[in-house]
């Protein structure tokens, strides 16, 4: 691992702009921060690396000024700051742009980019005026977006990108994103990145948090990597491996991921299950107005089907025509060689066919309720309200699966919204798990989770489809896809184009289906441009 | 410390902390206030038997209302169906040759129960079928209720005299009111039907994220049903009750605003208007803070100009120390350090 300290070396003539030093935070029970190190300089991007929980967004919100600091100092542009509150930091040049827009949809593109500071005449906003700076500043990122169209009307990614214009205005010095390519299709994160390329050129030092290494390889400068509050070091993005990042960030050997890797590719697994296994589910030209034209799949017992293919091509929307989650158009579905008819999710369910959504909040969990209600919930709701699972069954079910899942969490009664994202996933899947379903339909079951988690995610299928159970498993990142799946179908703009056995196949041979004609695979991010 | 903590955790803490007081206040304006007397008949009199008694209605209403609530719903009709229940009721009683007999008057009841179960259905039928917001389609019946018991009393105020029909109200079981026994029933069953069977869990998950539901296999419409439903016959309940204290079913009176007590006394308990977990227990409790106000109004001696003034300070009073952001000032008061503030805590807590 290269010295942390190099990347001071390679920058000596210019200032950081911020400095944070000795940095703790403690909250009740847990040291959040522990005298943490960090510094931005201008016209970098940074990114800033580690698990759920280790630290990443405490950090951030002390510098925004959403938490106040127990110790340490922050120094913007030399000058030591304390913040009572975001206002602050944001009238100091520090914007922040959240995971989830934070703008309002009903209102226009110029609105959102102007609320709060609204040029005023005669005691009234100058709309004129307004919608003259903000499409300066949708220009001035190369935005081709008309100012006076309701923001509701663009895409999530064309919204992320009015919510960095708005940061923008603020005069920022420091950017922060957090997550802000987690619901964006590869296109759209390529226009991000260019977005931010400019923003850097312009002196704009931006902090870059995201799940995606391949991202944070692509755009960031530079690392700090944080792991259970503590500080790891400070790298050069180039001079670090990846291998090592990752060991940095979860601080134990790779043996689980390896092992893994070996396990499906050493060939001590059937890698073309269709031969003699009998086909458990056959869909044939399913489809659905607006969401995916007609498509054939087969999904043998014991098999792991990967949906590959782009935000939007319809593999998300296959998934929940499967689970009954949507009602087909058109199309039969066939379970075990009888048809059937889904209307509602508990009819697949019924049928043994659970699909784990991909929206984890919205559509998974329900955040009030404790871990063992969450875990029995669709048990419960199979069985029926009349027939109660009895108290000391809960109790079983929910404790074998804690612990058969790893989920981190102090007891079963503790509120599902209080653990961390890995560990809500696992709960989710515990729900699943519960019912004994014969297809287990996994909807980005890793996305937005820690290193360790994912991988023992992985692992868990792959036990699962050695001990009979069908899976269908989408993933944006087609690494996964390839470790786990037997067979990859791929969706391009809601049509099927391929249906392959995961033989000897490769993330280029994918990325070259999934983008349309291309004779050579494109890197990741690089589609656009 | 430590229990103090426990108990400022505890979200029955603060409406149990006003009822005290309330009953505190009273105590120091009639030291007398909570000697309970039995007379000549071996009945149990006192004011707090009367606060008992007469909160039964109210307490009736928000079990129903809770559950309702829990789903993310509200029942704005429960006070035309206290109408429409006491109007049939009378109405039959008033028809029949014999209003003493018992059978008249359980004839009588049933067919306000039953009657009351259908209007449920209704309400049930426009929020789970129809999917029109809750508080408009049970606004279609809070106004039309009172029209049809209009109609079922032909515009009349209907008096009874029954002896049967006038133990509902005012009788007395082993010296105990009737009302408060039917309030204490119904407030056991509810917390047995709820929480011996998954009924519970199922309302409040539905409440808390319906599409999380929904994907888990809860079929939330017939769970609507079932609490609109249940919610109907509990306020046809309280109607009768309440008609058979005042003798009389009044259309435009019976169970005015009683709704709107309900709602209090739910939100009171701790129970959020956003639905999701509920608790019975803080219902009983609000009910008991609603109906120990009214009483103190007399015993302090309030003048009743200043009645509804002096309520609803006191229900402001409760609402700010149940707040989100009171809540965050006591822990932040009781912990005596400058702490982090939770200001993205308070703006996500429902």
């Amino acid at each position: 691992m290269p010295d942390s300290l190099s990347a001071a070396a390679q920058l000596p003539s210019v200032a950081p702009v911020v400095e944070m030093n000795d940095i703790s935070i403690t909250f009740p029970g847990v040291k959040a921060l522990d005298a943490v190190d960090f510094r931005m300089f201008p016209g970098e991007v940074h990114s800033l690396m580690g698990e759920n929980g280790a630290g990443k967004s405490t950090l951030i919100k002390a510098l925004t000024g959403v938490y106040s600091v127990d110790s340490g100092v922050i120094r913007l542009g030399g000058e030591q700051v304390t913040f009572a509150g975001p206002a602050q930091a944001q009238a100091a040049g520090i914007s922040t742009v959240y995971q989830e827009v934070n703008l309002l949809g009903n209102l226009t593109v110029a609105e959102n980019v102007m609320l709060g500071r609204e040029p005023r005449r005669f005691g009234g906003i100058d709309w004129r005026a307004m919608r003259r700076r903000a499409a300066e500043i949708l220009e001035g990122l190369s935005l081709d977006v008309d100012p006076n169209s309701l923001l509701n009307s663009h895409s999530l990614a064309v919204q992320q990108l009015v919510a960095i214009a708005r940061a923008i205005d603020i005069k920022a010095k420091v950017l922060i994103l957090d997550e802000p390519t987690s619901s964006l299709d590869l296109e759209e994160v390529a226009e991000l990145f260019r977005v931010i390329r400019s923003l850097k050129e312009s002196g704009v030092a931006i902090l870059f948090v995201s799940h995606f290494l391949d991202q944070v390889y692509e755009i960031s400068d530079r690392l700090t990597v944080l792991r259970n509050g503590q500080l790891v070091g400070e790298y050069l993005t180039p001079e670090l491996l990846r291998i090592d990042l990752v060991q940095a960030m979860i601080g134990k050997e790779l043996a689980t991921l390896d092992d893994l890797e070996n396990r499906v590719h050493s060939g001590d697994r059937e890698v073309a299950p269709t031969e003699g296994a009998k086909p458990y589910l056959v869909a044939s030209g399913i489809a659905r107005k607006g969401a995916i034209a007609p498509v054939d799949l087969v999904i043998g017992a014991g098999e792991v089907v990967g949906l590959a293919g782009l935000l939007g091509s319809g593999r998300t929307e296959v998934a929940r025509l499967i689970g009954g989650v949507d009602r087909t158009d058109a199309g039969q579905l066939e379970v075990s060689g009888h048809p059937i008819k889904l209307r509602t999710p508990r009819q697949a369910i019924k049928h043994h066919i659970a699909y784990s959504s991909e929206n984890r909040r919205a559509e998974g969990i329900v955040d009030e309720l404790s871990v063992r209600d969450n875990v029995i919930l669709a048990l419960q709701a199979d069985r029926g309200w009349f027939r109660p699972i009895p108290r000391k069954r809960q109790d079983e079910l929910a404790a074998s699966y804690i612990e058969a899942l790893n989920i981190k969490t102090p007891d079963a009664d503790t509120p599902v919204r209080n653990l961390s994202g890995g560990n809500q996933q696992k709960v989710l899947l515990a729900r699943w798990l519960a019912i004994a379903p014969r297809l287990l339909i996994l909807d980005e079951p890793t996305r937005g989770i820690d290193v360790g988690a994912k991988a023992e995610i992985q692992k868990l299928v792959y036990s699962l489809a050695e001990n009979g159970m069908s899976v269908l498993f989408i993933s944006a990142e087609l690494e996964e896809v390839l470790r786990l799946s037997n067979r990859i179908v791929v969706l391009r703009d809601r049509q099927k184009v391929a249906d392959l056995l995961n033989d000897g196949l490769g993330v280029d041979d994918l990325l070259a289906l999934i983008a349309e004609g291309a004779t050579e695979p494109e890197p990741v991010t690089g589609a656009a441009s | 410390m430590k229990y103090l903590g426990l108990a400022f955790s505890n979200r029955l803490f603060w409406p149990v902390v006003m009822l005290v007081a309330l009953l505190a206040v009273n105590v120091i304006a009639v030291p007398g206030f909570l000697a309970i007397t039995v007379n000549s008949e071996g009945h149990l009199f006192g004011s707090t038997i009367d606060i008992v008694r007469n909160g039964a209605p109210t307490l009736i209403i928000a079990v129903g209302m809770t559950l309702v609530i829990a789903t993310r719903g509200i029942d704005l009709s429960v006070g035309s169906i206290c109408a429409i229940s006491g109007a049939v009721a009378c109405s039959i009683i008033l028809g029949s040759p014999n209003p003493d007999d018992p059978g008249v008057v359980g004839v009588a009841v049933l067919a306000a129960l039953g009657l009351s179960l259908l209007l449920g259905v209704w309400n049930g039928f426009l929020v789970a079928v129809l999917g029109i917001q809750p508080i408009i389609a049970t606004l279609i019946l809070m106004t039309a209720g009172r029209g049809i018991a209009m109609l079922i009393t032909e515009g009349n105020i209907l008096t009874v005299e029954s002896a049967p029909f006038k133990f509902l109200g005012s009788g007395f079981l082993v010296g105990i009111p009737v009302a408060t026994i039917i309030g204490a029933v119904t407030i056991g069953f509810a917390a047995l039907l709820t929480r011996r069977t998954a009924l519970g869990l199922l309302i409040e998950s539905v409440g808390i994220n319906p599409e999380a539901s929904r994907q888990a296999g809860v079929r939330a419409r017939g769970l609507l049903f079932t609490v609109y439903a249940f919610c109907a016959v509990l306020a046809a309940i309280a109607g009768l009750i309440l008609t058979s204290n005042q003798t009389a079913a009044d259309a435009n009176n019976t169970g005015l605003f009683i709704e709107l007590d309900a709602i209090l006394a739910v939100v009171i308990g701790g129970t959020s208007l956003n639905g999701g977990r509920y608790s019975l227990a803080g219902t009983l409790v609000g009910a008991l803070i609603i109906q120990t106000l009214v009483t103190t109004v007399y015993t302090v001696g309030i003048p009743p100009i200043a009645t509804m003034v002096f309520k609803a300070a006191v229900v402001t009073a409760v609402c700010l120390l149940q707040s989100p952001t009171t809540a965050a000032a006591i822990g932040r008061w009781r912990r005596r350090s400058p702490a982090p503030q939770p200001v993205a805590k308070v703006a996500v807590s429902r």
